[in-house]
This record gives C-alpha cells, sequence and structure tokens, in this order.
C-alpha cells in the first residue's frame, strides 16, 4: 500500500521540509542504532573472540566458541530441554485456549448476562507479571504447605519439585500456560467471530453437526490464527518465561529445566563467558531470525483462505 | 444461534466455569495466603480462606518491606515501577507517532533504508543481545538510572509498526485537503493525524504500560541499588532469601505487583482487546 499524498511534491518550495522527516526519524533511529544493531554487531564480533578471565586480552578464535558449543553435551542437553518446554508450553497452551475460545463464542450469542464476566477473568493472567506468576504457581505448590502438594499427598504423589526434574517442569509448563492462555484466548475469540456465520448456518442447515462443523470448517478456516498464535507461543516459550525458570527453578534440578536464554543469561552474567555467550546469542539470533522467515512464507503461500 | 442444543450450551458453560476456576485459584490463594501469619500459613494443609491479618501485613509490606531478602518497602517499588512503565508507554507512543508520520506522509532519499532499519528490531528480542546491550548501557553510565531502565527497551518498533498501520488507511483527502488549505506538515499533524488518533494512542498505552510494568530480566541487570528496584524485582529477592520466606509477606507483595496492570486491563478492556489483537495483524 503507497499513500498517493504525501507532504514532498516534487515542485515543493521550501527546503524545511527536506529535512523535517529526517529529523522526526532521528529520535528512533538513534535509540536503534545505540541499543540494536551496535549490541547485535558485537554479539557478532565477540562470538569469534575469546577473552581471558580478568579480561586483558582477546584472541580471535574463528568458529572455536560454536564448536565447544557444539561438542558440550550440556548445551546440547539444554537445547533439547527447550524444545521439549516449548512444544509444551504451545501445545498445551493453544489447545486449552481454543477449547476456552470455542465455548466463549457459543455462549457469547446467547444473552446470559456471564458471558462478559468469562471474558474479564481470562484475560486477567495478561496482565500479571511473569515473575509473579511464577511466584503464585511456587505458593500453589510449595512443597511443605502446598494446597496442590496436599491432594496430591493423599493421592500418593509425594511432590517436591526442587528435587524431581518431573515435578520442576510440569510447575514452570502451568505457570507458562497459565499466563499465555489470555492471549492465545483473544486470537482465537477474535478468529472464531471472523468467520461468516452464513457459511457455519448453511453447513448446520446441510445437517453437519457440531463436530462436524468444527473439524471441517472452523478448524480448516482458524489454520492462519493457530500458525500465528504457533510461532508467537514458542518465542514466549524461548524468551518470557526467563523470569518464571529464574524464580521457580533456577534451572534445575541439576540442569533438567536450563533452557537456552536462561543458560545465556547463566554464562554471561554469573559465568562471565564472554565469547560463549556471545556465541549462543548468535545461535538464538537465528533461530529467531529463521522462524521469522518461516511465518512470513508459510502465513502467505499455505495457510490464507 | 445457528441451533438449539441446550446440552451442548450446558457443556460450554460448564467448561468456561472449570476454566474461570484454575485460572483464578492461584490468585485466590494469594490472596488468602496474604492475609494470614507465617506460622498459620506453614502448617500443612494451609488456609485456603482470608484470615484476619490483611491490615498487618499490607501496611507492613508497603511501608517498611519485607524481614528477609531485600527490606525495601513496596510503596516506593510501586513507584519505581510506575515510573518505568509510564516512561517505556509514553516514549514508545511518541516515537511511534513521529516516525510514522515521517515514514507515511513524506517521500525522501533512503526511505526504504530508514524503513528497515526501523522494522528489523521486530525480528529480535532484548533477550538475544542482552550481554552486549548491558555492555553499551554500562559504558555510557546508565546503569541504575531510570535512562538505562528504559531506553534499550524503546528500541522496538512493535508501536511504530501499528502507528504506520493506522496512518495508511486515513484518506488522502485529509492530506490533500490539508495541502490546500496551506497547512504545514507539523500542523496537519497535530490538528488532524493527533485527534484521529486517540484510540490506538489509548490501546498503545495499555499494551506498553503493561510490557513495562511486567519487565523482568532487563531490571534485575540494571537495578543493582535498592531505590531503582521495580516490584517485581522486589519480590525475587524476597523469595531468594537465605533463611525462611516470608511467604505472607511475598505474597502481599505479589498481590500488590498484580494489582495495578490487572486493573488496568480491566478498566480499560475494550482499547486493551482491540490494541492486541490489531497490534499482530
Amino acid at each position: 500500500m503507497k499513500k498517493r499524498a504525501t507532504f514532498s511534491t516534487p515542485h515543493a518550495t521550501s527546503h524545511a521540509h527536506r529535512w523535517l522527516p529526517w529529523t522526526l526519524l532521528a529520535p528512533q533511529l538513534v535509540i536503534v542504532a545505540l541499543f540494536f544493531f551496535w549490541p547485535a554487531a558485537q554479539a557478532l564480533y565477540q562470538s569469534v573472540l575469546q577473552e581471558d578471565a580478568f579480561g586483558a586480552s582477546r584472541a580471535f578464535v574463528g568458529l572455536e566458541n560454536f564448536q565447544a558449543l557444539w561438542n558440550d553435551s550440556t548445551y546440547l542437553g539444554s537445547l533439547q530441554t527447550t524444545a521439549f518446554f516449548s512444544t509444551l508450553v504451545a501445545g498445551i497452551g493453544l489447545s486449552l485456549s481454543l477449547l476456552l475460545a470455542v465455548c466463549a463464542n457459543r455462549v457469547t450469542n446467547s444473552a446470559f448476562w456471564g458471558a462478559s464476566i468469562y471474558k474479564t477473568l481470562l484475560i486477567t493472567p495478561y496482565a500479571v507479571a511473569p515473575v509473579v506468576a511464577a511466584v503464585l504457581w511456587m505458593f500453589l505448590f510449595n512443597s511443605s504447605f502446598g494446597v496442590l502438594p496436599y491432594v496430591l499427598q493423599k493421592m500418593g504423589v509425594n511432590w517436591d519439585y526442587a528435587l524431581n526434574s518431573t515435578h520442576a517442569m510440569t510447575l514452570i509448563v502451568l505457570a507458562a500456560v497459565w499466563k499465555q492462555i489470555s492471549y492465545n484466548f483473544l486470537f482465537f475469540l477474535a478468529g472464531l467471530q471472523s468467520i461468516p456465520r452464513s457459511l457455519i448456518e448453511a453447513a448446520s442447515i446441510d445437517g453437519a453437526s457440531p463436530w462436524r462443523r468444527f473439524w471441517t470448517m472452523t478448524f480448516p478456516l482458524l489454520a492462519p490464527t493457530t500458525f500465528f498464535l504457533l510461532v508467537i507461543n514458542i518465542v514466549y516459550a524461548f524468551f518470557d518465561t526467563f523470569a518464571i525458570i529464574d524464580a521457580t527453578t533456577h534451572g534445575g534440578p541439576g540442569k533438567d529445566t536450563t533452557i537456552l536464554v536462561y543458560r545465556l543469561y547463566y554464562d554471561g552474567f554469573k559465568a562471565q563467558d564472554l565469547g560463549g555467550s556471545a556465541a549462543q546469542s548468535v545461535i538464538l539470533m537465528a533461530l529467531v531470525v529463521l522462524l521469522t522467515i518461516v511465518q512470513f512464507r508459510y502465513v502467505e503461500r499455505k495457510v490464507n483462505y | 444461534m445457528v441451533e438449539r442444543k441446550p446440552l451442548l450450551d450446558l457443556l460450554s458453560h460448564l467448561i468456561l466455569m472449570v476454566g474461570v476456576v484454575v485460572v483464578a485459584l492461584p490468585i485466590w490463594i494469594a490472596f488468602a495466603g496474604s492475609t494470614h501469619t507465617l506460622d498459620a500459613l506453614i502448617a500443612s494443609p494451609m488456609p485456603i480462606w482470608p484470615g484476619g491479618e490483611f491490615w498487618a501485613n499490607y501496611s507492613q509490606v508497603l511501608s517498611v518491606g519485607g524481614a528477609s531478602g531485600t527490606r525495601a518497602p513496596v510503596l516506593r517499588m510501586l513507584g519505581v515501577s510506575f515510573v518505568i512503565a509510564s516512561l517505556i508507554a509514553v516514549g514508545k507512543i511518541i516515537l511511534a507517532l513521529i516516525s510514522a508520520f515521517a515514514l507515511v506522509y513524506f517521500r525522501f532519499r533512503f526511505k526504504q533504508l530508514a524503513f528497515w532499519l526501523i522494522f528489523i528490531t521486530l525480528m529480535l528480542p532484548l533477550e538475544v543481545r542482552i550481554s552486549p546491550t548491558y555492555q553499551v548501557v554500562s559504558s555510557l553510565g546508565l546503569l541504575n538510572s531510570y535512562a538505562g531502565l528504559t531506553l534499550p527497551l524503546l528500541a522496538s518498533a512493535t508501536a511504530t509498526f501499528l502507528m504506520r498501520q493506522f496512518f495508511m488507511t486515513i484518506p488522502d483527502e485529509l492530506v490533500e485537503a490539508s495541502r490546500m488549505d496551506g497547512a504545514s506538515p507539523m500542523r496537519f499533524f497535530w490538528d488532524v493525524l493527533l485527534p484521529l488518533s486517540r484510540t490506538n494512542i489509548a490501546a498503545l498505552f495499555v499494551i506498553m504500560f503493561i510490557y513495562g510494568w511486567n519487565q523482568y530480566l532487563w531490571p534485575l541487570l540494571i537495578s543493582t541499588e535498592e531505590r531503582y528496584y521495580p516490584i517485581v524485582i522486589g519480590i525475587r529477592q524476597m523469595i531468594a532469601a537465605e533463611s525462611q520466606v516470608e511467604w505472607q509477606l511475598v505474597m502481599t507483595t505479589a498481590m500488590l505487583a498484580l494489582i495495578p496492570p490487572v486493573l488496568v486491563v480491566i478498566l480499560m478492556q475494550r482499547w486493551f482487546v482491540r490494541g492486541l489483537v490489531d497490534s499482530e495483524k
């Protein structure tokens, strides 16, 4: 889309107009240069350097930092943990919110006064900070006095997320999904409401059951929304869950909940490994860029209706 | 309503009610926890109904702070969070308005380049370039300052993108009419564009305020002095205590941390939903 009318006409007499757009853009360009391009370039540059422990000398080491990561079984392990964790967060989060959105879409049409209360309550977790979400779930799941471990104990499960990695993973997945449900729900609801009613009505006159209508019409029509949300949820699980892990498990027990971004933080700020963390930054950048490209390609070609 | 299926409607209501209860459960338990003494809480199982310590816990946390971990009063941390969130929201909106205005309403050399320089920032979140960005901020001497806490978060162009999309939908006739009347570009900006953007600005404000309020990793690195702790960092310090964590005070602080953004979302629900759904399309 292009604007036909602008303030820059070929016969504009005022020279002030030539500098105005740059003046307007200057603040954003300065901030972007300082805090985006320079750091991103630094990450690329530092990823091929090795620095000694005191920061006194640097040496060019080529791809050695990347090789070291490749040979480090704990890094590959954290790659695996990240994949597992984000699959769970995206899978569970999307399924639950789609279910809730379908139900909400069904009842919003009725004159029930509670319909808007559902929506208001379901979007509340969006406003809650990830670390607060983590603390709430930690409290609920506190190994010594929490409400849910008490119930689990009655069922014979000895809950302790500080020692049991399955329990730790369950806790962070729950907190992460809880927080993201609002976002997914709103987008699914908007998607459902944009499906033409006439389509659904035609199918139901033809005798298609609600179940069949959902799988043969609604679900395929929602594909662009679902795909968009899938990418957003993966990016969320990769990066925004840092606070949840930092507050609850610290990547433990052992390294069983150390996802890539937590490891990057740990190596960069706790272990002070400059080259190694820069190489991790570059790998993460490549992953995000790849995701974005896949998103644009795929959305344009396959899932449009 | 496509057809009458009372059973299916009932099922939908049931599922929604379970969903709402599960979503509300952690918040309810946290609220209950914030109204008891520590001794009452750590007796397993903890009480799930509110107790009588509401005023004691809230007034202690607000004015004095916790006894373990950090001792910063929560009222001050709320203030820091409020300043950070407002600076980020207002900063993003101002940058978005003027950059989008330049990109949409002017033709100039290297416009395409400026466009890409700004919008490529949408691709990479701050987390992936966290160490080098920290080095930049620290070498500028901005550690423990509001500038250091907010400026790097302004480097993403989400708001600019939304504003640009909106400006593209404004009819060209308005520009032509303004030009015909001899209005300067800035006059057009103030008298036509800004009034038209009011709803979008409100929507952006809600989204960006929450975004700023909930920032965690960045303040964790930049705020090393207690007077620059936003409330989310305060909570982290309270649960990182070596001794017995004072859960009743942690829960009180957590409630205080979630109330402002939750209120913003609920009271401005209409703008919030619109802003959120629009900004990603």
